[in-house]
């Protein structure tokens, strides 16, 4: 599409699409040439953490009058300063979202600095005060629907033990798994979870090979917090275990044995900001959320989930997204016997202590180290 | 063993079954390349032959529905990267290491780039033969799930081992790579000769990548073979030429590939990093082992640009 020939029409439907209908003729922030780039760092259709970030810049491209670049598999090193600077000088991009982990220090700060007009969002939640404010980092409390997926689990598992596949016990992944795990015991307070970590992000042979050492263990039902889980659940569904899905919805992967799954819900963040902007707000530098705030969302139930697992899920994502409910609820014990949260401690989604987990609870099978 | 778990017995079936799952890739691997070093020619580019092998198969399988015309292309696709290195490497000084890893960023850059919209569809996949239908035992019958690929691969280990001592063309071979002059003086083209094992050695080598797409683990993406290539060429240098040499060393890294992730199932969990790390601390050791500083490495072809 051509959008330098973009039509007077075409630009009323956009400013109508972003709540700028009545702000007819005024000068809006986003004009029809509005550009915006998305890096990823690996592919885009992976099945997993780009593809969730793809799909919410799809979700941009439906709305008329913006433009979307996009690039794929820039490495986490200064190539990602190289793109960044290629979508602002040649594709005149306003607004970035460089969307790996590793894009932010020191290689976004140095572009906010270099651009102070632009805006610059990051997905991973390190914005602090002594940053550009024009830079923003933005991240979801996915645990939030990995509990739900852990309900689900301990209702459907016949053994009662479940498996996670996991890349490294960094705070975010180790948050994953005691989510899951705590989810499942509401279900089943037998429940275990067994976790093989594989050591790195991408490993598709050890991320199969862990998946079928752990169902020759028993386990029924995985799930996993790797980059791509389509490894783990096409291997999982192959021998006839259940898999709950991360990132992405995987069900097209394993129509049968796709229980749910914990999403990211960019597609509706994403036209959020863009309405902050063209209504001339500014978007948090340090925006996060879960389940309330539509950044998580959890896959819709597959065909093996029974009807009282559904109601129970059900009620307990109602509460969380009315924001009355608390997943790391005192006491909780690690599973070495520590008490990691008193009683009577209740640790709110936006509590720092969790940022900081190094723990695994109790009923996790497994080590940090 | 009533409630259908069996415990510790995890780990040594996990070794088991990861030698047949995942050593398909570094057998077909390390044979190809054992042919292509037997006429005395080393070929790097065999993870880029690999990846290209993997992606083809996936790519042909998917559309034509058929996985085993997927393993032919991904054959001849190997064959084609193969004639492009002997063919480049015909021309005069040039250095044979050099190209193969310029065709090895060529292999894996050309399979991203071509596998792009074969990431998210679900070809078709290899069928596996059930050897285990005697067993009860979940696991073990899992574990003997075999794919028909795995027993070609070792069946190849001894013909191939028996060709070289015994066949017109295995004499060919070795004396290409023992002494060029000697083949050219029995009237010979030497490199018509590398260019057949060249392309043979990458024939094996896509097929090699055929099983990781098709079959273990089983779909096209871009981390697939993680390097898996490079092993298996280190892996003919470390099974001394010999075919049936490469056969148990595949097997051994298969094995150890597993090794990690089955001791973390059975809660054996820390210094994962390390198990994880055991192919590689196996290769050392057996390296360290054998070595010996009052003579070369046994078994190398006089001609390869390594030892020459």
């Amino acid at each position: 599409m051509d959008f330098g020939r973009i039509s007077r029409r075409h630009l009323l439907q956009g400013s109508a699409a972003l709540t700028l209908g009545s702000a007819l003729g005024a000068r809006s922030a986003l004009a029809a040439d509005t550009t915006i780039g998305f890096i990823y760092v690996g592919s885009r259709d992976d099945y997993g953490y780009n593809q969730a970030h793809a799909q919410g810049a799809a979700a941009l491209k439906k709305i008329p009058g913006l433009k979307i670049v996009e690039e794929e598999k820039v490495a986490e090193t200064d190539a990602v300063e190289k793109t960044m600077e290629s979508m602002i000088n040649l594709d005149g991009a306003t607004l970035l979202f460089p969307t790996s982990f590793g894009y932010y220090n020191p290689h976004m700060i140095k572009m906010a600095n270099k651009f102070p007009k632009l805006r610059f969002e990051h997905c991973g939640g390190l914005w602090s005060e002594k940053d550009p404010k024009n830079a923003g980092s933005y991240f979801g409390y996915i645990d939030e629907a990995q509990y739900i997926s852990g309900i689900v689990a301990g209702y459907t598992s016949k053994t009662g033990k479940l498996g996670f596949v996991a890349a490294k016990p960094i705070p975010q992944v180790l948050r994953n798994i005691n989510a899951f795990t705590l989810g499942a015991k509401l279900a089943n307070p037998k429940a275990t979870t067994q976790v093989i970590f594989t050591g790195d992000w991408s490993m598709p042979v050890k991320e199969a090979e862990a998946t079928n050492s752990l169902i020759d263990q028993g386990v029924d039902v995985l799930t996993c917090h790797v980059d791509g889980p389509k490894t783990m659940v096409e291997n999982a569904a192959r021998r006839g275990a259940m898999v709950c899905g991360y990132h992405v919805n995987q069900s097209p992967l394993a129509p049968k044995a796709y229980l749910t799954g914990a999403e990211w819900n960019w597609e509706a963040l994403y036209p959020k900001f863009v309405k902050m902007i063209a209504a001339g707000e500014s978007i948090p530098n340090f925006y996060r959320g879960g389940l309330k705030e539509e950044i998580v969302k959890v896959s819709p139930y597959g065909e093996a989930v029974s009807a009282e697992a559904r109601k129970h899920a059900d009620d307990v994502k109602a509460k969380l997204t009315a924001g009355d409910y608390t997943i790391f609820k005192g006491p909780i014990m690690d599973n070495k016997g520590k008490a990691v949260i008193a009683a009577g401690t209740d640790r709110g989604q936006k509590d720092p202590e969790l940022e900081k987990m190094d723990y695994l609870v109790e009923g996790v099978i497994g080590a940090t180290s | 063993m009533a409630d259908g778990t069996i415990g510790l017995w995890t780990v040594p079936l996990a070794v088991f079954g990861g030698a047949i799952r995942v050593s398909t890739p570094f057998l077909f691997v390390s044979l190809g390349e054992c042919i292509t070093e037997r006429s005395g020619r080393i070929n790097l580019g065999l993870e880029g032959t690999l990846v290209m092998g993997a992606m083809s198969a996936y790519g042909v399988s998917y559309l034509t529905g058929s996985p085993w015309l997927g393993v032919l292309a991904a054959g001849v696709t190997g064959s084609l990267l193969g004639a492009l290195h002997a063919g480049i490497c015909s021309l005069p000084r040039v250095n044979d290491i050099a190209v193969g890893i310029a065709l090895m960023l060529f292999g894996t850059g050309l399979a991203f780039y071509l596998g792009k919209p074969l990431i998210e569809p679900t070809a078709p996949r290899l069928p596996a033969i059930d050897f285990g239908w005697w067993s009860d035992i979940a696991q073990l019958r899992a574990a003997l799930r075999i794919n028909v690929l795995f027993l070609i691969g070792v069946v190849l280990a001894p013909v191939l081992y028996w060709a070289f001592r015994t066949t017109r063309w295995g004499l060919l071979i070795r004396t290409a790579g023992e002494s060029s002059d000697a083949a050219r003086a029995m009237g010979y083209s030497v490199l018509a000769i590398r260019l057949k094992a060249t392309m043979v050695g990458g024939f094996l080598a896509g097929i090699g990548g055929s099983f990781l797409s098709l079959f273990y683990p089983g779909s096209w993406n871009e981390g697939l073979s993680s390097g898996q290539g490079i092993t298996a060429v280190a892996l003919v240098i470390f099974a001394r030429w010999d075919p049936m040499l490469c056969l148990w060393a595949s097997l051994a890294f298969g094995g150890a590939a597993a090794l990690g992730p089955a001791l973390q199932s059975v809660g054996i969990t820390s210094g994962y990093y390390l198990f994880n790390a055991a192919p590689y601390i196996l290769t050392l050791a057996i390296m360290i082992i054998t070595c010996s500083p009052k003579r070369t490495l046994t078994g190398a072809p006089a001609e390869l640009s390594i030892t020459r």
